[in-house]
């Protein structure tokens, strides 16, 4: 028989009387608390919380821990997601007290190895976008888009200049044309031509002196390299437009191309994806920005700048020798003084949790084996495409950089089986499926992405068992996934009759 | 090579199998004149063991708050966070998943999110809550938004002045291309007057975002503030420490409609700032209008109860380019730790935690301004954190000095509120002790004598 504890909520799990964390006795005055507060303020009683022992709380958590797919736990080829591995060093040096116990209003002095490490960050991901300056301060990439877009809008507001279009490809992440709302622009939707790349010709149609920026994913959510970027980009430019990148997909081109060079003027990055910081089951990633100079003075303040100090200032830096032969100190400054800038996008620093783990892993490969990540990546998607476009059609093409799309639209038509149906029997087999769904531009789409750390192994038992599945009978993969605890929730009932909480009346259901 | 795993056998294999002869060939539809001729200007590679002298370098260049006795504030926090919370969320399975897409592969997150949403209301006394936001500043922005959109009303939102400064600046950002005034109303006493903050609210005014207690520190009459905005036909956010809730009355049980609020006092890591954890909680009439992920309660084919994410039609893979927000994900990890921390107190740990912090805090104010040197600057009554006065050499000079003799004294306020440039921010946690307060008394009394238990 099942233990139906595992299965229990926190609060129907709670006793009456039961504890766990108890505070040591006050060592000051025990004053009545009516005495400090006034009386309205003070609620009769503690929030209605749990009552639980930690015993009951870390089994809890651990059991609830076995019910998740992970990338510690299993292969997880979520396209667009870029779900590698997360090297195990980058959370031991980020929890170091020196990194994790750190105030944000401390004083600088005491900050000059964080402040370092964040200006490394700077330069490091300037380099790599092939841009000018960066913010790190946007707390996820879809606040890096609108972060970007409210630079664009301050600079064209600086111009002169009143732009109020943001265009933005059917295919691209469904945050573009939402962080573009947000920032107050209309959007504008540009087709996608029969290659799977910005339709040029529609593209024309719709760009004037009302364009502030054309967002382009490049390589696009078909995992393309979309070849007439630079027409794109001097297209838009010709307009007086900027050209946005979207950097989901930056593991792909390391090293390789850079959004700078090929015409891009802002773009974001996802550390959590490309530089392998952990998903936390949704979050936290961050999404610095990346600009060219003319776009600098807009970026959040602050901003972290280096300026060389006499060494009598400062007894806690590393002393260097400047231009003229005086000792003096490398010191890190945060940069408040910005009058041009759009202001900040969010309380104190950034994620910088989130960036010091990408630090440790760009660290961990220098310039050459960030190079070999995009090339290993793109190695491992090539060869999962050239074994899975026997099984389901690969609509555009042989060759991919790193992830592709795959159909099962010709399976849904002659046997009823859908994306959704393949998706689910995989996590039978122990594979977390891939991205179904998305990109919009194709019709019952399996978006798949194996990145650099899997193993040939690994991809070979994929494929294999996804020609194994498609044998299946249909009404063996309707009804999947048959060894998970829960199979096929009711997501309409979810939705039109919505229980967002526990009450203790009408739990279960 | 570091993470990748295919020998160079294995690559010729994979190589041989796509028909192609090398990697290079792969990136053909990448046009020659596109890329990168050069290697990229990065430092070298360094192995782990490099790596963690390197960091334990950088690490070593700053003062960690736990080499200090800590007394910042102003919205990030040294709280106590039990064993169990880091124990819990270091598991693997937890911290490098993903957004659970597949609810099968994902019941763990779901139910986390679901328990989290539950204490979230508990703890708020709000109809519903998301699954988390980016940080307290972000969500009070955001709940800017969710009033400008219900309400109809873009001409301004109110703010008082002691409204956190970042949060401030944030709602601006976000304001400043929708062409909605940020009024703000100045708080000469401290705390938020009512009348004041009605006259400051038009006809077009979406909202108003109150902080309980206050960026200074003092608790404000919410009752009278939710009154004067409401009979003005403004919506209220309620911008509130999580921990004060242990003691203080529930935002909903004052009629606010929207409470946001940093979690990173629930269990998070100060970790210079962030990452955090965003609260947003709001009326059931506000529920489709709320951004970010919703995790709710069903029955699978075979009628188990379990956890999807839904009301997803608000979101941007839907609505695009008519989404109520662009956020895309939430702050799972930190859901998790704010779950395990709030269940690790329970009722009675929450309220000892606030009740230690309103005790020391009232007796460190009371130390600290029998020193002769500061004075309180606020009359009103505060929870864990207070302003003084620096009557004497200047507060950057008391700062410095108390630096030196071992404590991180608090935030000088003058970078944001000039008229305040002689005042410090100070806060007290439950971990400070009665010993810890007094010695900081005695360091701004004597800043010249180094304190011995500090040294020792």
């Amino acid at each position: 028989m099942r233990n139906t504890l595992a299965t229990q909520l926190l609060f129907e799990l709670s006793k009456p009387g039961r504890r766990d964390v108890r505070l040591p006795k006050s060592d000051v005055p025990e004053v009545a608390i009516d005495e400090l507060l006034p009386a309205g303020a003070i609620a009769a009683a503690p929030p209605p919380l749990p009552e639980l022992a930690e015993t009951q709380i870390v089994r809890h958590f651990l059991n609830l821990s076995t019910q998740n797919m992970s990338v510690d736990t299993h292969f997880y080829p979520l396209g667009s997601c870029t779900m590698k591995y997360n090297p195990k060093r980058n959370e031991r040096l980020a929890n170091l007290p020196g990194m994790a116990d750190l105030h944000p209003y401390q004083p600088e002095e005491t900050l000059q190895g964080m402040l370092e490490l964040l200006y490394a960050m700077q330069q490091i991901l300037a380099e790599i976008a092939g841009l000018d300056a960066v913010s790190l301060q946007p707390a996820a990439g879809a606040h890096g888009e609108f972060t970007a877009l409210m630079v664009a809008a301050a600079y064209f507001r600086d111009r002169g200049e009143r732009r109020t279009k943001v265009l933005t490809p059917d295919s691209s992440h469904g945050t573009n044309p939402a962080s573009a709302a947000m920032a107050g622009f209309e959007t504008v939707t540009v087709k996608s031509d029969s290659s799977g790349c910005v339709d040029l010709a529609d593209l024309r149609t719709k760009l004037d002196g009302q364009t502030a920026v054309f967002m382009i994913t490049n390589p696009n959510t078909l995992g393309l390299f979309d070849r007439q970027v630079r027409t794109i980009a001097d297209e838009v430019h010709s307009h007086g437009g900027l050209i946005y990148l979207d950097g989901a997909n930056m593991n792909a081109i390391l090293g390789i191309a850079r959004p700078g060079d090929f015409g891009a003027d802002l773009m974001h990055f996802n550390p959590h994806k490309t530089f392998s910081g952990p998903h936390g089951g949704g979050g936290p990633g961050a999404g610095p920005i990346a600009v060219r100079a003319m776009l600098e003075p807009y970026l959040p303040s602050p901003v972290v700048v280096k300026v060389a100090e006499n060494i009598n200032e400062q007894a806690n830096t590393k002393p260097s020798k400047n231009g003229d032969g005086a000792e003096c100190h490398d010191c890190y400054r945060l940069a408040y003084d910005r009058p041009k800038s759009i202001g900040r996008v969010r309380s104190f620093m950034g994620n910088v949790g989130v960036l010091v783990r990408a630090y440790c892993y760009i660290r961990t490969y220098g310039p050459a084996g960030l190079r070999a990540v995009s090339e290993n990546a793109v190695l491992s998607a090539n060869y999962l495409l050239a074994r899975v476009k026997h099984i389901l059609p690969v609509p555009h093409g042989d060759r991919c950089l790193h992830e592709f799309v795959a159909t099962a639209a010709r399976l849904k038509a002659e046997r009823g089986v859908s994306a959704m149906d393949l998706a689910k029997r995989l996590l039978d087999y122990g594979f977390h499926a891939p991205t179904v769904y998305f990109p919009l531009t194709v019709r019952e789409s399996m978006m798949i992405e194996p990145t650099e750390t899997e193993s040939k192994e690994t991809l070979d038992a994929f494929a294999e068992t996804l020609s194994r599945i498609v044998e299946e009978s249909p009404e063996l993969l309707h009804d999947a996934p048959h060894t998970t605890a829960i199979s096929r929730p009711d997501e309409v009932a979810a939705a039109r009759n919505p229980v967002l909480h526990w009450s203790p009346a009408g739990a279960k259901p | 090579m570091s993470y990748i795993l295919n020998t160079p056998d294995d690559q010729q294999a994979m190589l041989a199998a796509i028909g192609v002869a090398s990697i290079e060939e792969l990136f053909a539809q990448v046009p020659a004149e596109l890329r990168l001729r050069r290697p990229l200007d990065l430092p070298p590679a360094l192995d782990e063991m490099e790596l963690t002298a390197h960091m334990a370098e950088l690490a070593g260049q700053n003062v960690a708050a736990g080499q200090k006795i800590c007394f910042l504030g102003g919205g990030s926090y040294d709280h106590f966070i039990p064993a169990v919370v880091d124990y819990v969320a270091g598991r693997g399975e937890f911290y490098t998943s993903y957004t659970p897409y597949q609810p099968e592969a994902s019941q763990g997150n779901l139910q986390v999110f679901f328990e989290y949403q539950t204490l979230i209301t508990q703890l708020t006394g709000m109809d519903v809550s998301n699954a988390s936001m980016y940080d307290g500043g972000s969500a009070a922005a955001e709940a800017v938004l969710m009033c400008i959109a219900a309400t109809g009303r873009r001409g301004s939102v109110v703010v008082p002045e002691n409204l956190h400064p970042e949060y401030r600046q944030t709602i601006a950002t976000y304001l400043s291309n929708l062409d909605v005034r940020l009024h703000t109303v100045a708080t000469p006493d401290g705390t938020t007057g009512a009348e004041l903050l009605a006259r400051s609210i038009g006809d077009d005014t979406a909202c108003v975002v109150i902080q309980q207690p206050n960026f200074f520190g003092c608790v404000e009459d919410l009752q009278s503030l939710v009154q004067a905005a409401h009979e003005r036909g403004a919506m209220v956010v309620a911008a509130v420490d999580p921990i004060s809730l242990g003691l203080l009355r529930r935002p909903g049980e004052f009629g606010v409609d929207i409470v946001v609020a940093e979690g990173q006092s629930l269990g998070t890591p100060m970790q210079f700032g962030g990452p955090y954890l965003g609260i947003m909680a709001c009326s059931e009439k506000f529920v489709r209008r709320m951004p970010g992920r919703i995790a709710g309660q069903t029955v699978d084919r075979r009628g188990n109860r379990c956890w999807v994410l839904t009301l997803q039609t608000r979101e941007q893979h839907i609505r695009r380019e008519k989404a109520t927000s662009n956020i895309c994900t939430n702050q799972g990890l930190f859901a998790l730790r704010a779950t395990v921390y709030l269940a690790a107190l329970g009722p009675q740990g929450l309220r000892e935690t606030a009740e230690a912090c309103l005790r020391k805090a009232n007796y460190a104010r009371g130390r600290l301004t029998q020193t002769g040197r500061l004075s309180a600057a606020f009359d009103a009554p505060v929870f864990k954190e207070f302003v003084v006065r620096d009557g004497d050499r200047g507060v950057q000079s008391l700062v410095a000095d108390a630096l030196q003799a071992g404590f991180f004294a608090g935030v000088p306020l003058g970078g944001w509120y000039p008229r305040l440039s002689d005042c410090l921010l100070v806060t007290v946690t439950e971990k400070r002790t009665r010993r810890e307060i007094d010695a900081l008394a005695n360091c701004v009394s004597q800043p010249n004598r180094r304190q011995e238990m500090v040294d020792a």
